[in-house]
Formats: structure tokens, sequence, C-alpha cells
């Protein structure tokens, strides 16, 4: 299986070559998109199958690239979970992408770059050594800085696309010195060795900070997420489901695939670090987005949150790890991945609708929408859907993740180490914070942008969409509900990889059609089958009842709004006035959210003004120093371009003795 | 004998007509209190069921603006709240629906018929719709950490979160008497004030809008759209007091596990009934002797059951560790 998907992902590259010549075609989006998301489709399912069906580890050496490494594959539970992950929801994104990519200003810019972007994040996962997971690493991130560059005649595109470089550089500058600490001096860069060591490299310490960092960087980790909310905007709205359905989870096999398989037996601290900074994203995420009133701003700071979730659950796993309780490790392993895959679709569906917003009114300011439920009734259901599994609620899919995670939160009690049984309370309740205010966060993206009046004359004029963009929704959405209905078909997934890494498999039983109880028959379950049902029969039932009984009159009339309804749109609640009771309470100090009031005296014709700064402290305290600090280095050492010949050549001697001193160095 | 699948069947339907029959009674029962201890003679236990009554026959009115999530909200909201009633052991344990979700899950989907309320409280776009989900979200979110903390420090005293399981322990008389408990039963008491909008969070009875919070949320609402949502709200505060009285005080519940005596489970509902009374004087009581916060006191309000629910746990850690 393992060569076949390698000539699938190679076929994928030389559908991204063939693109640019098939461009003059009038079918050459409906091509690209529809091949791509077959051979996504193809490769999920396969992996999901294989996966469930309990598949052997499957290993393939090819004799070339580096003479004295060769090119290494491998495909193992964790990489055919991920597999699957990624590549179910893609063909959904692409069914959208077929009708919306189409209405974009230039479609065939994201064209070519789209099926090799696939191919390279599939590519990561079968990578077995850091050679071809560093180059796969970096072909994903040039095919998705020539995706976010889409729109390259937008200023902020372009700047936007340009900090992602940046930051994705920084990424694989990271990870390969991780690799390198890991490999050590004899500088064996295959995973196999570095799995078999048998003990723990001397630079191991070092090796994991540069991962957790490496990672990070590219999994939009507080405070390295810099790039995430301004490339996800930037992009055209199917790319950007996919940044955050796929790439975004490539950096997340990436850290698990470091932490919990290369580096060995884990020290409690890297679990209580992963759990720290995992909470700290989902709360800082959430609360930046919930002060969004760009739509996929919004989105983009939603999915930071999520990955905070994901990196939280990994490291309880870690942690339990340490302390050797290796079923508890599973489980929030379980919970982790199983949470990667219910984002994946969630999340997708998010974006796609926003892009669909975007298509029928030109808006992304959730301030300028509203009243588009009555525009565009199917948009709004799928889109509600979406809202309802991000906030992590029953008896959509986010919620049976979370729920899991709070679970392996409630475990933690029997952790030995001290510290961390006292941080992982604390951070839970974090995260119960982080749920809540997402709850809230929801409300107000669906509330403003569809219910209410229209706000601008476009969300007026909005139009439902046809055929693929509207079957694309309807299919992620449909995902989301089967997934929360039926948690086992995801859990079930989750379970095998966590069993192929951990090799413990959870209490009998746990993962059932009907019940989900992680921690065996007689502890905590959730029936999301019963409650759907029950919550849908109750609500059809007391309806047809009370029908029965008291035939509804109806009547339609004026808002009563204390009995001084105003038709104008603008006295509506805004975005920004639902949101000032939460900024006002946690945002004062977080960001330093300040309001200034310009209220004119009485008499004084003037409109009043409210003026609200955010400022986010990774910019400010984090990228901004940074940036001026290597202005000010590259600007002393442009000096070094206008040398005499003389003097280069006296450098380049002076840098070949440096070299060979220090090589005697270290043969002595 | 009936076979034990049908007989939880029987039993599950009857803990759910009785949560329905009983949350007016509870509300009605408050009021009746409220206004006794004011002085007043004030309207008699059973008003709410003819309110209700009175309600659900009247004529709809429907904004020109409202959307079908209003329109569908009204039967949600109750639909959820009598599932979630149905999770909460009243005065039997084990029934099947406990069963389907622990407190998680019931905590999870009171936020889910909050979700939906604040939603139809946008939907209008009026200003008062949009301050009072606006202001929900911050009761909402300042409350569910505190919630959290309390299922933790239960978990580690139980175990276990699901009811059933904590309820038993506590009945197995393991506990003693135990310091976070008692923390845990304070932050969830403040928790459970916050949730059903009682004084000094909101005020059920205000007539001023601006001070509204519930209350403004649900101000389009008319006819059977708003009985749903009143009778929801009364079922609320009946899950809330159940909720406490099966985590912090299960006696005199009837145990489903080892064949159901029928004395057991009268017995059972006459202790629940009393739970109950005991809960409309105290709230009565109560809500007589403060007075309502302001807005943003609350979050000091609310802060303070979350640091009592903090302290719960590292208690339990300190008396475990010794």
């Amino acid at each position: 299986m393992l060569t076949l998907t390698l000539l699938g992902l190679l076929l994928l590259v030389a559908l991204g070559l063939a693109a640019p010549f098939l461009r003059p075609h009038r079918l050459a989006p409906r091509l690209v998109h529809g091949l791509t998301g077959a051979m996504a489709l193809a490769l999920g399912v396969a992996a999901a199958i294989r996966l469930l069906a309990g598949g052997d580890v499957s290993e393939l050496d090819l004799p070339f690239g580096l003479p004295w490494t060769g090119v290494h594959f491998r495909l193992d539970d964790l990489s055919c979970f991920f597999m699957a992950a990624i590549n179910i929801a893609s063909p959904m994104v692409m069914v959208f992408a077929d009708g919306y990519a189409r209405r974009q200003a230039e479609p065939a810019r994201a064209l070519a770059p789209l099926p090799v972007f696939l191919a390279a994040c599939n590519l990561v996962l079968l990578a077995n050594d850091a050679f071809v997971f560093l180059l796969a690493w970096e072909l994903m991130s040039v095919a998705t800085w020539l995706l976010v560059l889409a729109n390259h005649r937008d200023a902020e595109s372009r700047n936007a696309a340009f900090v992602y470089l940046a930051m994705a550089s920084l990424s694989l500058l990271l990870l390969l010195l991780a690799f390198g600490a890991v490999a050590g001096g004899d500088g064996d860069f295959r995973f196999s060795a570095m799995r078999e060591a048998t003990e723990r490299p001397a630079l191991a310490t070092v090796a994991v900070l540069l991962a957790m960092l490496g990672c990070g960087v590219k999994a939009g980790l507080v405070p390295l997420h810099i790039w995430l909310p301004l490339a996800h905007p930037a992009a055209p709205s199917h790319v950007s489901a996919l940044l955050s359905g796929v790439m975004v989870k490539i950096a997340l096999y990436g850290l698990a695939r470091i932490l919990f398989d290369l580096v060995g037996p884990p020290v409690w601290w890297w679990g209580v670090t992963l759990v720290v900074a995992g909470a700290l994203s989902a709360l800082l995420g959430i609360l930046y987005a919930l002060m969004q009133r760009d739509l996929k701003r919004l989105l983009a700071y939603s999915t930071i949150e999520n990955v905070g979730l994901v990196v939280f659950a990994l490291g309880l796993s870690l942690s339990f790890r340490a302390n050797e309780l290796f079923d508890l490790s599973a489980l929030a392993l379980a919970a982790a991945l199983a949470h990667v895959l219910n984002h994946a679709f969630f999340k997708s569906l998010l974006f796609c609708g926003a892009g669909v917003i975007h298509e029928a009114t030109h808006e992304r300011d959730i301030e300028k929408l509203g009243g588009l439920v009555r525009r565009m009734p199917y948009t709004s259901l799928f889109m509600l859907m979406g809202a309802l599994a991000a906030a992590g609620l029953p008896p959509l899919n986010g919620f049976v993740s979370e729920w899991l995670i709070l679970q392996a939160v409630f475990a933690s009690s029997s952790l030995q180490d001290n510290l961390p049984r006292l941080i992982v309370p604390l951070t839970g309740a974090a995260l119960a914070l982080t749920a809540a205010l997402a709850a809230a966060g929801f409300v107000r993206a669906f509330g403003i942008a569809f219910l209410g009046r229209p706000r601008s004359e476009a969300a007026a004029k909005a139009v439902e969409p046809t055929g693929s963009m509207l079957t694309g929704l309807a299919l992620l959405a449909g995902s989301c509900l089967v997934l929360g209905v039926f948690p086992v078909i995801g859990l079930k997934l989750a379970e095998s990889a966590a069993h192929g890494v951990v090799g413990v498999d959870l209490p009998a039983g746990a993962i059932g059609w009907l019940f989900v109880s992680p921690l065996g028959s007689g502890g905590a379950a959730y029936a999301g089958f019963f409650v759907f049902l029950a919550i849908l029969g109750m609500a059809l039932g007391v309806r047809a009842f009370l029908g029965r009984i008291w035939p509804e009159r109806r009547r339609r009339a004026a808002a009563w709004d204390c009995g001084f309804p105003d038709p104008n749109p603008a006295t509506q609640y805004t975005a920004s006035g639902y949101s000032q009771p939460l900024r006002r309470v946690f945002a004062t100090s977080v960001f330093q959210a300040r309001e200034t009031v310009d209220m004119p005296p009485p008499g004084d014709a003037r409109p009043a003004h409210l003026e609200v700064r955010l400022v986010d402290p990774a910019w400010n305290w984090g990228a901004e120093p940074v940036r001026r600090a290597i202005e000010a280095v590259t600007l002393r050492l442009n000096a070094l371009q206008f040398l005499s010949i003389r003097r280069y050549l006296s450098l380049m001697f002076a840098a070949l003795v440096t070299l060979l001193l220090i090589v005697a160095a270290g043969q002595q | 004998m009936i076979p034990a699948a049908i007989s939880a069947l029987l039993l599950q339907l009857l803990h759910v007509a009785l949560a329905l029959a009983a949350a007016p009674l509870l509300v009605g029962s408050t009021r009746f209190a409220k206004s006794r201890l004011q002085g007043r003679r004030g309207p008699s236990p059973i008003q709410p069921y003819r309110d209700l009554l009175r309600l659900l026959r009247k004529e709809t009115v429907l904004a020109h603006d409202a959307s079908w999530i209003f329109r569908v909200t009204p039967y949600l909201v109750f639909s959820i709240m009598t599932v979630a009633a149905a999770m909460v052991p009243m005065f039997v344990l084990d029934l099947p629906l406990a069963r389907a979700g622990d407190l998680i899950a019931i905590v999870a989907l009171i936020a889910t018929a909050r979700f939906f309320q604040s939603l139809a409280g946008l939907d209008i776009g009026t200003a008062f719709g949009g301050i009072g989900a606006s202001r929900e979200a911050l009761i909402g979110s300042l409350a569910e950490p505190a919630v959290l903390m309390v299922a933790f420090a239960l978990a580690l005293v139980a175990g276990t979160t699901a009811l059933p399981a904590i309820a038993r322990f506590v009945l197995s008389g393991g506990v003693g008497v135990e310091v976070s408990l008692a923390l845990a039963l304070i932050a969830f008491l403040i928790v459970a004030i916050a949730e059903n909008g009682r004084v000094p969070v909101d005020n059920p009875a205000t007539h001023l809008e601006l001070t509204m919070v519930h209350e403004a949320m649900v101000l389009e609402y008319s006819g059977r759209n708003l009985a749903l949502i009143e009778a929801a709200q009364m079922l609320k505060l009946l899950v809330f007091i159940s909720l406490i009285s099966a985590l912090f005080a299960p006696w005199g519940m009837a145990s489903a596990e080892d064949g159901l005596d029928f004395l057991e489970v009268l017995a059972g509902i006459a202790v629940f009934g009393l739970h109950l009374l005991v809960a409309a004087i105290l709230i009565a009581a109560v809500e007589l002797a403060i007075a309502k916060m302001r807005v943003f006191r609350v979050v000091e309000f609310l802060g303070g059951a979350f640091i009592l629910a903090v302290l719960a746990v590292v208690f339990r850690f300190v008396t475990e560790a010794s």
C-alpha cells in the first residue's frame, strides 16, 4: 500500500505541474479540483481501512537521494490516522472549491499549488528520515505560500504571505536543529535509528524544546501564532479551509511523531510544558476571536484555540506516559486525535461558509452583515451546525472530543508528580473558560452575521449559492452531525492510532456504537445518539401535541421592543457591543484593551465616537523586537557588500582557517 | 413481576412526567414563600400552571423579522431542558437516561439551550435582545469554569463524574465530613443562582428592561413560544436543585439496581418533594435578604465561586497527601 500511496502522491505533483498548461481550458479548475479530491478521498479511505483492519507497519527504502542516507518511507498507525483525518475532509472542500474558485478574480493562481500542497502534506506523514521529512515540510511551506499569495494584487495578502514565509523558514530551521540534536554526533538521520537508540540522546532536552518551538510555529501555538491570523483571511476560502483542516494538523503530527516516537521515553516536564502552552493558546486564541470583526480572522483565531486544545491533550498524554499510566495516556492521546479529526470537519465547514458569505456580499466584516438567515436559509443552517460544533456543544462532533479531553483531565489525580497534579486541574479550568467563551464567540459570530436586519446594502441583497458550493457545505455539515451522533466512527480511528503509539487499548467496551465510556463501564458515559434522539423526539412531539390540542394561531406584527421599535438597522446590537462586557472583564489586562469615548457636549451636533484598541502581545513584545533586531543587524552587515576583492579573499581565508581549527579541535 | 427493562422505562417516564409537573409548582411555591415573607398574601403556588395554560391558548405574535431560528428555539430549549432533567437522578438512582451523560454533558446541554436562546435574542434585531444575549454570555462564561472545578472536586472525591455513581458514593457514607465537598457545595450554589437568573445576579420579577438579562432575551416571545420558554426556565431551576440534591444530599433515593420496591420509590418521591420545598423557601429567603448586583459586580461573585471550587480541589490534594 505504501508504494501505491507514493505513486498517488506523485500523480498529485504531476497534476500540479500540469495545471499551468491546462489553464486556458474552461474545465481546468473542475478537472484539477475533481482529481485532487478523488485522490485525497482514495488516500483517506484507504488509510482509515488500513487503520481499522490493524495492518502492519510497512517500510520502504529507496536507493536515491543523498548518497549516505537514501530515502526512507514508513506507514504506521499514527501516520495512517493523520492521513485519514486530513484527506477525508478535503474532498468535501474540493467539491465546494469547484463552485467557489471559479468566482475568484484569478482562479488559476491557486490551481497549480493545490495538488502539490496536498501531496507534500501526505509526504510528511510518510517520511521515515529527517531528510524526507524536512524536504516535504518545506515543499508544504512553499506550496502554502503560493496559495496564500493567490490574491497577490492585494498588499495585505502579500504582507501575510511574507510573514508566513518568514515564520515557515523559522520553523524549518528549528526542526533542522531539533533533528540534528536527536541524531547526535554520528548523524544517523533515519527515524528507525533514532527509534532504536537505547539511551536518550544527550541533547534530548534541546531537541524536545526545538521540536516544540518548530512545530508550534507551524501549528500556530501562542505566542508563535502571528502568521496564522494574517494568512488564513488572506487566502481564498477553500485554501483557508485546507490551511486549518490540513496544514496545521501536519504540524501537530510532527509534534506527536517527535515527542511520542523519536526521542525516547518522556520526562515529566515535557508534558507539563505542552499542557501549559496548549491551555494558554486555547484561552488567548478564543479571547482574541471574541474581539474580531473580520469573520475569517475570527475563525483563524478559533483555529489557534483548537490547536491549543489538541496540544493540551497531547501534553496530558505525555504526562501520563511519563508516569507509566499507559491506559490514561492512550485516552488522552485518543482525545487529542479525535479533536484533530473533528476540527478538520467543522473548521473547513466554517471557512467554506465564510467564503459563501464573502461571495454573496463581498464583505468579511460581520458588523456589515446581518439578516442573512432569511436570504440564505441553507447556508445559515449549515453554518449554525458548524458554529455549534466549534462551540463544543452537544450533539455535534466538537463536544465529543472536548468531553474526552475533560475526562482525561479528571483522571489526572493519578499522576504522581506533584507539579503536574496541580497544574493540570488549573489549566483544565482554563479549558472550561475556553469552552464557555467559544460558545459566546460563536453566538456572536453567527448571531450578528446571520440574524437581525441587514446592516448594509450588500447583505440585504445576498443570494443563496447553488450547486457545488452548497453541496460542499452540506457534506461537511452532515459529517459533523454524524461524527457527533455516532462518535464511535471517529473515536475508533483515534483509538487504533493511540493503540499503535502507546501500545495499550482503552478499556473493553469503552467506545461502543451507543455509549462512549472512556474509563470503562460504570464510569462517566456519553450517548450522543440517545441525547440527539431524545431532544429531537421531544421537540417534534411537543410541537405535534400542542398543535393538536390548541391549533396554533399565528400573526406577524412589528417587533415589540418595549413599545419603541425602530426599524433602522443601526439600532441593533453590534458585534463589538456584544463582546464589550467580556472585553472589559478579560481583555483589559491581556490585550491592553482601551476604550476612548468622545462624547460631544450637549448642543454640539457632531457624532459621538467610541474607539477600542487592542494589542496582541505576541506582536508587540515578540515579533516586533525581533524584526527590529534583524533589521539593525542587516543594516550593519550591508557594509560587507561593498568591500574590495582583497578583503573578500582575506575573509574567505579566515573562514577556512576557523573551520579547519574546529575540525582539528573535534578530532583531538 | 414486571421485566426490568420495562419497569426502568416506566420509571423514566414517571421521572420526566414528575419533573414536568413539579417545575411550575416549584416556581409557584418560591413566589408564594417570598410574598408571605414580605407580608403579602401573594398568588397561590399553582398560579404558574394557570399562566402557562393561558399562554398556550393565546395567539402567537411574531415580529416581521423573526426567522426560523426564533420559531424553533422555544421547542428546542424546552426539549433540551427536559432531556437534561431526565438525566439527573431525582428520586431513583440508575435511570436509563442517567447513563446517557455525566455532569459535564448535562452542563453542556444547558449551554446548548443558552446558545439557542441567545441566538433568538439576537434574531429580531432589537437592542434589548442583544443586551440580554451579551450579558448572558458574560455570566455563562464565568459560571462554566466554576462548574468544571466543582466537577473536578467531585471526581477527586468520588472517582467519577457520572451522577448515579457520585450519589451512590455519598450514600455509602464513605465521605464523612469533607471540607472540599462543603466548599464545592457553596461554589455550586452560587453557580446555580447565576445560571437561573435569581437575585443577586438577575431579578426574575423585574419590570425594568435595562436591568434584565434573561427576560431581555425573551422579550419578543408571546403565546405558546413564551409558554415553552418559561417552562424551560422553570425546568432549569428544577434541574439545578435536583443536581444539588443528587450530588450533595442523595438520601432517600430509591436504588434501581436490585429490583425496585414500590414503597421505596414513593419514599424517594416524598423526600425529593421535601427537598424542593426546602429549596423554594431558601431561595425566597435569600432573595429577600440581598439586593441585586450591578452587572460587573457579578464577575466578583462568580469569581468567588471559582476560587472556592479551586480551593475544594486543593484541599482534596492536601488531605490526600497527608
